[in-house]
């Protein structure tokens, strides 16, 4: 579950056929599954284990975490721009969790 | 083969003001798993990007990057990270398409101890790329 909303970072200009910067970051605990509590329990692991990010219905790039990745996960990835359109990222969590974030993208 | 045990540790040990931690069993049998029955290619145009030395285990920045045009015919199909020390050793795959452009991702990773981390990368034609980079970690992440 994400606290708040995932915090993603384009570039300011963008031009079609440019290889392109995306950051993102999540906000999440990605609790590891090896800790224990106070009364010896293990405490269920909780990770973003998917990433994925597609444009107009295309697979751009994709990610499996587990837990050695650090916790409010951040990524960054590259992307050959083909034009304007819908950027699509989505991360999935243990908990059954899915967080889209949807970014229009203007390339001139 | 015991003593060529420890020779090789006497070995590491001269080279190495502070040794890694010994590779763990996870991590051999992913290792093992990804490479199958090829022959890994030491570096060749990937890049493992992380510090020599860290106080906090917890948030590590790491970058991969594999030279490659990335076109149909010749591109990284994905890059796995793994760590040597960790209770589990796969810490992520990137996998790559034609419209990444480029085959680059950065990410922050944990570590629980002074290790070796190692990066595969696999290729579009089949061959697979191998390089690992030694960290030193201060105070391990906590809870891993």
């Amino acid at each position: 579950m994400m606290k708040k909303p995932p915090r993603i970072k384009l570039p300011d200009a963008i031009n079609t056929g440019e290889i392109i910067e995306i950051k993102t970051l999540a906000t999440h605990i990605m609790e590891t599954g090896n800790r224990k509590d106070a009364a010896g329990n293990v405490i269920a692991r909780d990770i973003i284990h998917t990433f994925t990010a597609s444009f107009e219905g295309q697979q751009v790039f994709s990610a499996t975490l587990g837990s050695g990745i650090a916790a409010n996960p951040y990524i960054a990835f590259f992307m050959r721009v083909p034009g304007s359109g819908t950027l699509t990222l989505t991360w999935l969590d243990d908990a059954g969790t899915t967080t889209v974030e949807k970014v229009s993208l203007t390339a001139a | 083969t015991a003593a060529a045990l420890l020779a090789l540790i006497g070995h590491v040990s001269a080279a190495r003001a502070e040794p890694p931690a010994t590779e763990s069993a996870d991590f051999k049998s992913q290792f093992n798993a990804l490479l199958g029955p090829a022959t890994p290619i030491d570096g060749a145009g990937l890049t493992l990007d992380l510090p020599a030395s860290v106080d906090n285990g917890d948030y590590v920045p790491v970058a991969v990057a594999v030279e490659s045009p990335m076109t149909e015919e010749n591109h990284v199909k994905a890059v796995h990270l793994l760590s040597t020390a960790n209770p589990r050793a796969s810490v992520a795959t990137f996998r790559f398409t034609l419209l990444s452009g480029t085959a680059r991702v950065t990410s922050r990773m944990r570590l629980a101890k002074t290790q070796d981390v190692v990066a595969l990368a696999e290729l579009s034609d089949g061959r697979l790329l191998v390089v690992r980079h030694q960290v030193d970690v201060k105070v391990g992440g906590c809870g891993i």
